[in-house]
C-alpha cells in the first residue's frame, strides 16, 4: 500500500480540495505562504516549541492504563496524556502554531467555532496570550450543553457568539464563522478547529498536531522496546486523531483506528459517524464523506459528544480510510459513557466523553487482539467540561 | 452557439442598458408561489432569473436568502423543482439559470445535472463555490450540455486570478459589490466599480454586479458601469414580510418595474 502526501492544491487523493467563495481565495493562499515558510522558519519553529514547553506543557506524558486493561482483554494500554496539557485538550498544539501565524500575517482579530468548547477555549487563551481580538462562534444547543466552557470564554477575554441557525451545533457555528470571515477576511483570522475545511486547513492543522505522535511514538519505543500494534483515537473532525496517526502511517505493521460516534446508532440514522454512515460530498470546503441525504442536504448529527457532533470529518481521514491505511469504527453514546465511567473509576482519569470514543474502542480492540497487544489512545481530553452532561447520564444529583 | 442569457446581454448592449436579473429560490414561497414569483417578475421586466436550489449550509448568504432557504427545504425542495421553476422561468421567454452550491451538483451527478439544465430551457448554473481548481468535470459537463458556466468574483480576487477565473466563465461575470454575504445593503461598496473595471481589463464578457442592490436609484449607479444588476434579498424580503402570498407578488412586481427603470437610466 502506498500512502500519497498531499498535492499542492491539498488534495488527499479524490479528498481535499478548496470549495470556497473565490473571496476567500486570497486569505488562503496567504495563509498557505505563511505556513509553508513557518515550516523550514527556524525562529518560527523554536517559538513554537519554547512555548509548548514553558506554556502547553509538553512533551504530554504517557500513563499506563494497567486496572482499566484488565476490562480490555488484558492487551497493554497506554494513554498519550492531551488532557494534561495547558487547557485540558489536544486542541492548544494547533491554536498556539495559528496565532504564531496570525500575528506573522499582521491580523489582530482571530475567530473561530467551537462545538464541545475546547477549541473556544483554546483559542480564547491563545489570543489571551498574543494580545488578539477574539469572537467564538458556537451553536446554541452547544452553549447549554458546554455552559462551563462558556463561561471560562468570556473570563479569558474572548466574545461569544450564540448560533441559533440550522441545528445550532458545531456545523452551524462554522458556517457563521465562515460568514464573519468573508467579510472581514481582511482584518481577520479565521482559526479553523479540526482537520477539516479548505485547503491549506487540513493538512496546516495536521501539521501543528502532529508532534502528539512524534512524541508517543519515541515514548512507547522507549518504554515498551517495540511500536504499539495499534494507535486509537475518537474523530469528529479528526484532529487529534490525525496527530497521533501520522507519525506511524509508514508503521505498515502498526493498526490505526478512529472511533467515530455512534450516538444513538448507525442503524437509527442518529448518529455522527461520517466515514462510517456518510458518503462522499462536500461541506464546509472540503470533499471528505458527510453525512447527506439523496440531494446532498446535510444530515444533523447527533451525539452526547458536543466535540464529536459533526456531519463531516477531515480529507485525510477519508483518504486513510479508502486506501485501507486507517480503520473507523462507531461507538455508540452507551458504550462510550460505559468506558467514560470505567476510566474514572479504575484509573482516576475523568475523561472528556468525546475520548470516552476511543476507550469504548480500546475495550472492543483489546479484546480482538489478546493480552499480547500494546494499545497506544490517544487522550485527547480530560472531561471537567463534561460533568454536568455525565451526571445526568448517570443519574447523579447536582 | 449563443443561450438565451447571451442573447439577453446582446439586446441590452445594442439598447445601451444594463440587464436586469433577479434571484428567487425554489420552492419559495411554496412551490406554486414561487412558480408565480417567476412569472410576476418577467411581466414586470425583469431580462434574466436566477433560480437558487436552496442548501442546507448556506455560508454565502446572509439571513434573508438563509431564512427562505429554511422555508423551501421544509417544504421538500429538491432538484426536480429547481428544474421545474427554471423551466417556466425560460417559458415565460426571460433568460434562466440556476445559482446553486455545489454539493447539490456532485450529488445529483455533474453530467446529469448539466445536461438537465439545457433540457430544462437554462442557460446556465452560478456556482458562487466552486473554485477553477476544482471545475475540472464541470466545465467537460457544461461543455457538452451547452450552458454557460458562471463563476463569482470579489472584490479581494486579485488581477491575476480575475484572469483565470474569467477565462473559465460563460455567459457573465458575476462580480460580488462587497466583502460579506447577501442582504440589501443601504450602500452599493465603491469597490463595485473598481472591481467591474478590473473585470473587463481581462475579458470582454459581461460583467454583472450582485449583493446588496435593493432600490431603483441603487440599480441606475450601477448600471452606469455593469452590464447587470443582480437583486435578491431585496425581492425574498418583500415575500417574506408580505401579509398574503398575491401581497408579496404585487410588492416584488412593483419593485422589479421600479428596477427595471433604474437599469435604464444608468447611462
Amino acid at each position: 500500500m502506498t500512502i500519497q502526501a498531499s498535492d499542492v492544491l491539498g488534495h488527499f487523493g479524490q479528498y481535499g480540495g478548496r470549495f470556497v467563495p473565490e473571496a476567500l481565495i486570497g486569505a488562503l493562499d496567504e495563509l498557505e505562504a505563511a505556513h509553508n515558510a513557518a515550516k523550514t522558519d527556524p525562529v518560527f519553529q523554536a517559538e513554537l516549541a519554547e512555548l509548548h514547553r514553558t506554556y502547553t506543557g509538553r512533551p504530554s506524558i504517557i500513563t499506563e492504563a494497567k486496572r482499566f486493561a484488565e476490562h480490555a482483554g488484558g492487551a497493554r494500554i497506554l494513554l498519550k496524556r492531551e488532557d494534561l496539557n495547558h487547557t485540558g485538550s489536544h486542541k492548544i498544539n494547533n491554536v498556539l502554531g495559528q496565532a504564531l501565524l496570525t500575528k506573522k500575517m499582521g491580523k489582530k482579530r482571530i475567530i473561530a467555532e467551537t462545538g464541545a468548547g475546547q477549541h473556544g477555549v483554546a483559542s480564547a487563551t491563545a489570543a489571551a496570550l498574543m494580545g488578539l481580538e477574539c469572537v467564538v462562534y458556537m451553536g446554541e444547543e452547544d452553549t447549554r450543553r458546554q455552559a462551563l466552557n462558556v463561561a471560562r470564554m468570556k473570563l479569558l477575554g474572548a466574545e461569544v457568539v450564540p448560533v441559533t441557525s440550522g441545528s445550532r451545533t458545531l456545523k452551524d457555528a462554522i458556517n457563521e464563522a465562515m460568514r464573519d470571515w468573508v467579510t472581514n477576511v481582511a482584518t481577520t483570522h479565521y482559526m479553523l478547529g479540526t482537520v477539516a475545511g479548505p485547503h491549506p486547513f487540513p493538512t496546516m492543522v495536521r501539521d501543528f498536531h502532529k508532534i502528539i505522535g512524534e512524541e508517543a511514538r519515541e515514548q512507547v519505543l522507549a518504554l515498551t522496546g517495540k511500536l504499539p500494534d495499534a494507535v486509537l483515537a475518537c474523530v469528529g473532525g479528526g484532529s487529534n486523531a490525525i496527530g497521533i496517526f501520522h507519525a506511524f502511517i509508514p508503521d505498515a505493521g502498526v493498526r490505526l483506528i478512529g472511533l467515530e460516534a455512534g450516538g444513538d446508532g448507525i442503524e437509527t440514522g442518529r448518529h455522527a459517524a461520517t466515514i462510517s454512515g456518510g458518503s462522499a460530498g462536500v461541506l464546509h470546503g472540503t470533499r471528505s464523506y458527510v453525512l447527506q441525504d439523496e440531494n446532498g442536504q446535510t444530515i444533523e448529527s447527533h451525539s452526547i459528544s458536543a466535540g464529536l457532533d459533526y456531519p463531516g470529518v477531515g480529507p485525510e481521514h477519508a483518504y486513510l480510510h479508502d486506501v485501507g491505511r486507517a480503520e473507523y469504527r462507531a461507538v455508540n453514546d452507551d458504550a462510550a459513557m460505559a468506558a467514560f465511567s470505567l476510566l474514572c473509576r479504575t484509573e482516576g482519569i475523568i475523561p472528556a466523553i468525546e475520548t470516552a470514543h476511543a476507550l469504548a474502542g480500546a475495550l472492543v480492540i483489546g479484546n480482538e487482539l489478546g493480552p499480547d497487544a500494546t494499545l497506544l489512545i490517544n487522550l485527547s481530553g480530560r472531561g471537567d467540561k463534561d460533568v454536568q452532561t455525565a451526571a445526568d447520564y448517570f443519574g447523579i444529583p447536582l | 452557439m449563443s443561450t438565451a442569457l447571451d442573447l439577453v446581454f446582446e439586446k441590452t448592449r445594442a439598447e445601451n442598458r444594463a440587464a436586469l436579473i433577479a434571484y428567487i429560490p425554489a420552492g419559495f414561497p411554496s412551490k406554486a408561489g414561487c412558480e408565480k414569483a417567476i412569472k410576476a417578475l418577467a411581466e414586470a421586466g425583469v431580462d434574466a432569473i436566477e433560480i437558487g436550489y436552496p442548501y442546507s449550509d448556506p455560508v454565502m448568504d446572509g439571513p434573508t436568502i438563509q431564512e427562505a432557504a429554511e422555508i423551501s427545504l421544509k417544504g421538500g425542495t429538491n432538484a426536480a423543482d429547481v428544474f421545474s421553476a427554471l423551466k417556466v422561468a425560460s417559458a415565460t421567454g426571460v433568460a434562466a439559470v440556476v445559482m446553486t452550491y455545489w454539493n447539490p451538483i456532485e450529488k445529483y451527478g455533474v453530467s446529469e445535472f448539466a445536461q438537465s439544465i439545457a433540457d430544462n430551457g437554462g442557460s446556465g448554473v452560478i456556482t458562487p463555490d466552486l473554485t477553477i481548481e476544482e471545475s475540472g468535470r464541470w466545465l467537460e459537463a457544461v461543455g457538452k450540455s451547452g450552458i454557460n458556466p458562471i463563476y463569482v468574483v470579489a472584490p479581494s480576487t486579485s488581477d491575476a486570478r480575475l484572469a483565470q477565473v474569467t477565462s473559465k466563465t460563460g455567459g457573465f461575470v458575476y462580480a460580488a459589490s462587497v466583502m460579506g454575504v447577501t442582504g440589501a445593503r443601504t450602500n452599493v461598496s465603491v469597490d463595485a466599480s473598481a472591481l467591474v473595471a478590473r473585470v473587463k481589463n481581462t475579458t470582454g464578457l459581461p460583467v454583472s454586479v450582485g449583493l446588496g442592490v435593493s432600490t431603483r436609484e441603487q440599480a441606475k449607479q450601477v448600471a452606469a458601469y455593469a452590464d447587470g444588476v443582480i437583486v435578491g434579498s431585496a425581492f425574498i424580503k418583500l415575500l417574506l414580510n408580505a401579509k398574503s402570498e398575491q401581497e408579496g407578488l404585487d410588492a416584488i412586481s412593483a419593485l422589479a418595474k421600479e428596477l427595471a427603470l433604474g437599469v435604464r437610466e444608468g447611462r
